[in-house]
């Protein structure tokens, strides 16, 4: 017999542990798909996990897991002190586009100039509009008690009209002969989020989502700040007594995580994707809530998992390409990743015991 | 910039490194960029079925690789680069979305070749290509416009780009000019590929008392709606989808790729390639109609057949005036036929369309 005990307190070493034995029992169950797919799974593997990191062309795709990750830690490390406190903003997609919206708005304002400040403008707009559109389901839920999960979802959809519309009327390329889409954002020096170091990858956007996770570290685990938030997750009544606004925490939390999704979308529309375009937002605001959980809400945990995101999308990529993969066979990867994270999450909370259970 | 050289560096080094394996079996390496899954059955699938035909027609001497489901943006710069790395010769980008990515690697890598489909920025190692699709719309429109008993089309449109313009008004005029009492209904999907979004938008036109469904969305899904509802006609979009025939899909527009990218292939391997400008439609095979079903009648048949041929001897363009604007100002004059320059830039409604392009 096999029976489970729950843990008198979490275990520390298993919590550590568990993201690893995720990971190996993701490799396991994905080399037996991709050997049942006619692959040989040992190189595919190596190819998803170690490829991007240590192949030939390595200095290319190291770049590119920044690229990729920064978006999806930034807007991750605004969730997860909303998830800590019991404050699900679901809409960081919507709050990501209305955020690049604004910050391409002001850069595209000031096109032709060259000046320095118009980058750290288009920043601050970016930030400004994020956090205004997250105070939507904020301020709704304070005043009207409505559900900010399902406010800040529904928000998302609107946001891509407004984007469809912005690439398409208000801030389309004059010169762009009819076609949707604004002008390049990256082409126009004053207004791009350009590498610091060329070839590196290292955008405005890497930096600002690490100074994100340092500052997040401290709140959480130095500041009182961050006691309050955990408080309120755990125990809103003991919250209450020691003296935690809820509205405020609410809106502190909506606010802050809609202003990193904000600066988010911005460093993307004036780096990496150049310009507002119909389809600019690929689903970093969604699949960062999954990076926020798999860090279990721990900054330093949320850079890791965001991190192996990254890995996963890039190494997918070139399994496709290079092994002739199929892109499901990827995401089935991808989803077992998630699932096996959960699933192991339980030996956190309880000691597995094999054999019969002693009568006290 | 600093990443150019290291990249360009990078080429050469990998040039070297390839001719270094000059024992026999070097390949040439195309490939090809997916906005959608392979198994769509429309867009991406026929772009597939053009990368098996160069595949097939060369054997052992052309190697094709593909990453599907590409999202327009920074991901779709990324695949191109990692193509470029990993060897490819010439590049099949295939969606409007690629264009300004296209363009970035292009200039990153100036020995790899480069196609861009449906586009207009086109770069030394750059060529554009397209088809003229609106030769199959008027097709469509014709027959279209003798099915329907409510008098109202539905059209899925995708995103409001002068290719899709452009078939919208095609469709139009053709029915327009069997059936003066046709009305379009238009319904902006602004996805290529999404099942859900393209069967809820089919659902929606038949309601509202469509009964020919148009589409401009790659999945089959409108088609099962239309199937589903029973009495509701559909053509064919990009593949023939002919499992949904003889009944609702009636006759398709079918995007064959194939000779061209087999023609483009061998340039690059004689090293004739060149930067150019394709645009391609009925007569030289790059459209192509779907086989017309019996449920369209006779007559309708042989009169759209006799359209097609007409288009195929060159002595019919769909834009052929007197045709006006939207807003009822004169574009062509009778018997004047459109210029390319304005079709590929189309931004407007042809007269007798409701609705506005969304802006």
């Amino acid at each position: 017999m096999i029976t489970l005990e729950k843990r008198p307190q979490p275990s520390r070493i298993w919590s550590l542990a568990t993201p690893l034995l995720a990971v190996l029992l993701t490799m396991i169950c994905g080399g037996l798909l991709f050997a049942a797919l006619g692959k040989n799974p040992f190189e595919t593997i190596r190819t998803i996990f170690l490829d991007p990191l240590f192949s030939e062309f390595a200095w290319f795709y190291r770049p590119q897991l920044l690229i990729k990750g920064a978006p999806l830690v930034l807007i991750a490390i605004g969730l997860s002190f909303g998830f800590r406190a019991g404050i699900w903003n679901i809409g960081a997609e919507g709050q990501y586009i209305v955020g690049a919206i604004c910050g391409a708005a002001v850069g595209l304002a000031f096109y032709p100039t060259e000046s320095f400040i118009i980058f750290p403008l288009m920043i601050i707009a970016g930030i400004l509009g994020g956090t205004l559109w997250a105070m939507i389901p904020g301020i709704l839920k304070v005043k009207f008690g409505t559900n900010e999960i399902l406010v800040s979802l529904m928000l998302v959809y609107v946001a891509e009209q407004l984007m469809a519309s912005m690439a398409l009327g208000a801030l389309r390329n004059p010169d762009g002969m009819g076609f949707p889409g604004s002008r390049n954002l990256s082409q126009y020096p004053s207004a791009a989020n350009l590498e610091i170091i060329s070839g590196s990858g290292m955008h405005w956007g890497v930096v600002t989502a690490l100074i994100a996770v340092i500052f997040a570290y401290i709140a959480l685990s130095r500041h009182i700040f961050g006691f309050n938030v955990r408080l309120a997750g755990q125990s809103p009544r003991a919250a209450k007594f020691a003296g935690v606004n809820p509205t405020a925490m609410i809106l502190i939390c909506m606010g802050l995580s809609g202003g990193l999704a904000g600066a988010a979308g911005l460093f993307e529309v004036a780096g990496p994707a150049g310009q507002i375009s119909i389809d600019f937002n690929v689903g970093y605001g969604f699949t960062a809530i999954i990076v926020a959980f798999l860090g279990r809400l721990h900054p330093v945990g949320i850079l890791l998992a965001g991190g192996l995101m990254a890995l996963t999308y890039i190494g997918g990529e070139i399994a496709q390409s290079n092994l002739g993969l199929p892109l499901a066979a990827i995401q089935l990867m991808q989803g077992m990743l998630l699932f096996f994270l959960l699933a192991v999450d339980v030996l956190t909370n309880y000691a597995v015991r094999f054999g019969r259970r002693q009568v006290v | 910039m600093k990443l150019n050289k290291l990249l360009t560096g990078a080429t050469l080094a990998l040039g070297l490194a390839t001719g270094a394996l000059a024992d026999g079996h070097e390949k040439t390496k195309v490939g090809f960029v997916y906005v959608g899954p392979v198994g769509d059955g429309g867009w991406t699938y026929e772009h597939n079925q053009g990368r098996l035909a160069v595949e097939e027609h060369f054997g052992d001497a052309v190697e094709t690789v593909f990453v599907e489901s590409v999202p327009e943006g920074p991901d779709a710069e990324r695949v191109m680069t990692q193509m470029a790395l990993q060897g490819a010769d010439l590049i099949f980008t295939t969606s409007f979305g690629y264009m300004d990515q296209t363009i970035n690697v292009a200039g990153k890598f100036p020995d790899v070749k480069f196609e861009h489909a449906t586009g207009y920025k086109q770069a030394d190692n750059v060529s554009v290509y397209s088809a003229r699709f609106y030769e199959g719309r008027a097709v469509q429109g014709h027959i279209a416009g003798h099915m329907t008993e409510s008098n109202v089309i539905g059209y899925i449109a995708s995103f409001p780009i002068p290719e899709v313009i452009r078939g919208i008004n095609a469709a139009y005029l053709h029915a327009k000019e069997v059936n003066p009492d046709v009305e379009f209904k238009i319904v902006w999907a602004y996805t290529w590929f999404d099942p859900a979004k393209e069967a809820e938008a089919a659902s929606v036109l038949i309601e509202q008392g469509a009964d020919v469904i148009l589409q401009h969305t790659d999945s089959t899904a409108p088609q099962a709606a239309a199937q589903a509802a029973g009495n509701v006609v559909t053509f064919g979009q990009a593949s023939d989808m002919a499992e949904f025939g003889p009944f609702p899909r009636v006759s398709s527009i079918i995007d064959n790729w194939s000779p061209y990218y087999i023609a483009r292939t061998q340039a690059v391997i004689d090293g004739t390639w060149e930067s150019t400008n394709t645009w391609d439609g009925i007569a030289p095979g790059m459209v192509e109609i779907g086989d017309i079903t019996d449920a369209v009648p006779a007559e309708v048949k042989a009169s759209a057949e006799a359209m097609i041929a007409s288009m195929e001897a060159g002595d019919y363009h769909p834009f052929t005036g007197p045709i006006n604007k939207q807003d009822g100002s004169a574009w062509l004059a009778d018997g004047e036929v459109a210029d390319d320059g304005t079709l590929a830039g189309m931004n407007f409604y042809v007269e007798g369309l409701s609705g506005d392009i969304p802006q």
